[in-house]
């Protein structure tokens, strides 16, 4: 263990954060988070500072500040840039631009400079893929990059500019919606839906949830009145609500919307989860990319506090008391995993727990916890106020109300639009103006990849089931570097809990690499597919389990984009053999045959 | 093991890369059963008959150990290319194993801590004969295209003996549980 020693300057930033979270050590993710905002980074003996402080072990502070990618051990410099690198900024240039600033910074990629001023580096999808290529600078995004705007960032930083001073044009995110329906283009009365549900009671509430029929957008599609109803029912002596706006599924940014401008509605709607199952509070789990909502979240909670809708005994009720508190995720995408998520809660590196028990029964603290997704609990706002019959008649029969789509892309207008289920893959295309489209990937790096002939099925957990995304791919697309794209981001976010996961998605990884070096034969299209038939079923969590779901697609349906990449011959090595000699050769001098590998036998 | 063995018999070889020849020894530790397996077999080259290339072509090349240096590539191309099929025989040739702890450490300062002398200066050897290091130790599927890995530190004698009775009597080769279970 390092020297437990801080400078009497950092204890003084450190200490008020400590106080606010009362060195609760089950606050450490949200601790972690504000003293990397003061102190830049946390190192080894910050980290053993804390632990003492917290009264926990410093291997455990450890494992949990290691966990997140947006907790540095190490200087990474006052102002860290990150490009993100979903696949709709690489096909908007953002490599380009990466590249540019990296020349003007005279920086090597993820590394902090000499004067320890700025690092610049990659990140997975940080949900601006409408209006990318998209930043983050110390967590504050930064969206529409060009290569104007990488010059004025690289003379803000060189000019030591606080980031608080930095042109507010920058940090613009728009809300792009093109196609509103029930949800997205009705007015926003606040209160009206909390005191429905009142008026229709505990019970008559959970009925109309019921009769609504209303599926989870989080992904899996489960019934929220089936999840309420076993949480209500569960034993324990808290109950919690939790809203899971992780939203770092590849191409996903509809909660962002909901969240900036429809927040009313997704408070509203935990309340009135809270109301029905019995839980006096909620948290907000939201994922780090999306601080720059953090204030506007907390004044609008504040509004709320002062009208009464959250509190004591809201609406006249007694025993109905509820508070929403925000939690901040650090950059890891498994954390949208109800389980890991509950885990990061409580101040831990967000690991995915073995289910069963499920969150219902055992949640937040083991205590009976909902887990819902942000437009999930929007949509009970519209089922509180017009009932469940109402609302279980748009739709289809087991896809009920309208659905958000997060549209990206090969098209002139990316943006939201909500469509009651049903709608068919062209029409949408049709509505956003992508005219030569070859593949749509609907619901992101773990969903599916559709071809042109598929574009006749309907968006429904009956069809094709999703979470939100919907990446369109144009003719000029190489739906190759698509699955390659994703294989990196599972690699990348795996969290390392068990073996076909950990493994797997890098062996994926390294395979695609090797592919799209030229030096992939027949042999590594085979083990593809042969990985994918560990990862599915061998994989702890959903990450792992759809990890080679792209690239099995992609390899069905747009095979040809792989075969014209493989080498004719048995097999290749993945790297250069006689280079693999050159650090020997150099130190022993020879220079002889021997000391050389050519590249057949 | 009651099952119909073929009558043809087919040819083995074997070779020990960067690794222990413990896997070799697990080999021979099927022990009575080698006599049935040598009426089986032909082994070509291998430690066993100290035959050092191949001398026709054969059935099966059984590796041992991960590829290290440049002599390892040479004899692993061979094995390769004499071979109907190549086995990854144990950790070192599945993994890179034990010889791959160094994968972590720069290839030049290892050969520069091992080749110190006592008054500190180093001295490392440039003879031609030695063979010269590779900068990681590879795994032999890296390499070479690899039919079948059998795992274990080594794999036991009777998981090699149920491999190669399934491949003398034309079976896939299967090898389940209790034969991979290692704790
Ligand atoms: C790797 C992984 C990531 C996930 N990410 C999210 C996410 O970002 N947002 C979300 O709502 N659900 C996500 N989920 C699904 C959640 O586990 C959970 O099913 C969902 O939040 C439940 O809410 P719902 O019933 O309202 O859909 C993810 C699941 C997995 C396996
Ligand atoms: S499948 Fe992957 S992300 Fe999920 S628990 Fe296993 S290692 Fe972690
Ligand atoms: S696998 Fe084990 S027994 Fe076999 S060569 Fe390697 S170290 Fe030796």
């Amino acid at each position: 263990m390092p020297t437990v020693f801080v400078s009497t300057e950092l204890a003084n930033l450190i200490e008020p954060i400590l106080l606010r979270h009362r060195a609760r050590p089950d606050r450490l993710v949200q601790i972690l988070r504000e003293v990397q905002e003061v102190a830049d980074f946390i190192s080894d003996e910050t980290a053993a500072w804390l632990a003492e402080r917290l009264r926990i072990s410093y291997a455990q502070v450890k494992s949990t500040r290691d966990f997140y990618a947006f907790f540095y051990r190490e200087n990474r410099g006052r102002y860290r840039i990150l490009f993100s690198d979903n696949i709709t900024d690489r096909m908007a240039g953002n490599q380009a631009l990466f590249e540019h600033m990296l020349k003007r910074l005279r920086l090597e990629p993820g590394k902090v400079s000499d004067d320890g001023l700025v690092s610049v580096d990659y990140t997975s999808c940080t949900g601006m893929c409408d209006q990318g290529p998209a930043i983050l600078v110390n967590n504050r995004t930064i969206t529409r990059m060009t290569p104007r705007r990488v010059d004025e960032i690289c003379d803000l930083v060189r000019g030591k500019v606080p980031l608080s001073q930095w042109p507010a044009e920058f940090f613009v995110v728009e809300d792009n919606i093109h196609r509103a329906d029930m949800l997205l283009g009705t007015p926003h009365e606040p209160g009206k839906a909390v005191h429905a549900a009142i008026a229709r009671g505990r019970d008559g509430m959970l009925g109309e949830m019921k009769l609504s029929n209303l599926r989870g957008r989080g992904g899996a599609g489960f019934t929220t009145a089936v999840k309420w109803d076993a949480c209500r029912n569960a034993n324990g002596d808290t109950r919690y609500i939790v809203c899971n706006a992780d939203e770092g599924e590849p191409g996903t940014f509809k909660d962002r919307v909901l969240l900036q401008s429809y927040a009313g509605r997704v408070f509203e709607g935990m309340a009135i989860a809270a109301y029905v199952v019995g839980a006096s509070q909620g948290f907000l789990y939201l994922r780090g990319e999306y601080l720059y909502l953090l204030p506007q979240l907390e004044a609008y909670l504040a509004g709320m506090r002062s009208a009464g809708l959250l509190g004591r005994s809201i609406g006249g009720v007694a025993g109905f008391d509820f508070d929403i508190e925000i939690h901040l995720g650090a950059g890891a995408y498994v954390c949208g995993e109800e389980t890991a998520l509950i885990e990061s809660l409580e101040g831990k590196a967000g690991r995915p727990r073995v289910r069963p028990p499920f969150p219902v029964t055992s949640g937040y603290m083991g205590q009976p916890t909902v887990v819902n997704n942000v437009e999930t609990l929007s949509k009970v706002t519209e089922i509180a106020i017009h009932g469940g019959a109402w609302y279980e008649a748009i739709g289809t029969k087991q896809s009920t109300g309208t659905k958000i789509l997060s549209v990206s892309g090969d098209c002139e207008r990316p943006g939201l639009y909500e469509y009651a289920f049903g709608v068919r893959i062209a029409q949408v295309l049709e509505d956003c103006g992508a005219q030569e489209a070859i593949a749509v990937q609907i619901s992101g790096a773990s969903g599916v990849c559709l071809s042109e002939r598929e574009f006749g099925r309907r968006i429904a957990f009956e069809d094709v089931p999703t979470a939100g995304s919907f990446m369109i791919f144009g003719k000029q697309r190489d739906m190759f570097e698509v699955a390659r794209n994703f294989s990196h981001f599972f690699a990348h976010e795996s969290c390392g809990f068990c073996t076909p996961c950990r493994v797997g998605t890098s062996l994926l990884k390294n395979i695609m690499d090797k592919i799209a070096d030229g030096r992939g034969t027949q042999y590594e299209m085979n083990e593809l597919l042969r990985l994918q038939q560990v990862l599915k079923p061998g994989s702890h969590c959903g990450l792992g389990q759809t990890a080679g779901n792209a690239v099995a697609d992609t390899v069905q349906k747009f095979r040809p984009a792989y075969e014209r990449r493989l080498a004719e011959t048995d097999f290749v090595p993945a790297f250069d053999l006689d280079a693999a000699l050159a650090r020997a050769r150099e130190l022993t001098g020879r220079d002889d045959a021997a000391a050389h590998l050519g590249e057949e036998a | 093991m009651n099952a119909p063995l073929t009558p043809r018999k087919l040819r083995v070889a074997t070779a020990s890369l960067s690794g222990c020849f413990g896997c070799h020894m697990s080999f021979l530790d099927i022990d009575e059963r080698l006599l049935e397996l040598a009426a089986l077999v032909d082994f070509d080259r291998s430690p066993i008959t100290d035959i050092k290339h191949c001398s026709q072509r054969c059935d099966v090349a059984l590796v041992e150990g991960g590829v290290c240096n440049a002599e390892n590539v040479h004899v692993l191309r061979e094995l390769r290319a004499n071979s109907k099929m190549v086995v990854a025989l144990g950790a070192c040739a599945v993994n890179g194993g034990l010889p791959a702890q160094r994968n972590h450490l720069d290839v030049g300062q290892c050969l520069q801590q091992v080749y110190r002398t006592p008054d500190g200066s180093t001295a490392i050897p440039n003879d031609p004969e030695l063979p010269l290091l590779l900068d990681k130790v590879y795994p032999i599927n890296e390499i070479v295209r690899v039919d079948y890995f059998l795992p274990g530190c080594p794999p036991s004698g009777d998981t090699i003996w149920k491999f190669m009775t399934d491949l003398l009597t034309g079976r896939t080769p299967r090898i389940e549980h209790p034969l991979l279970k290692f704790d």
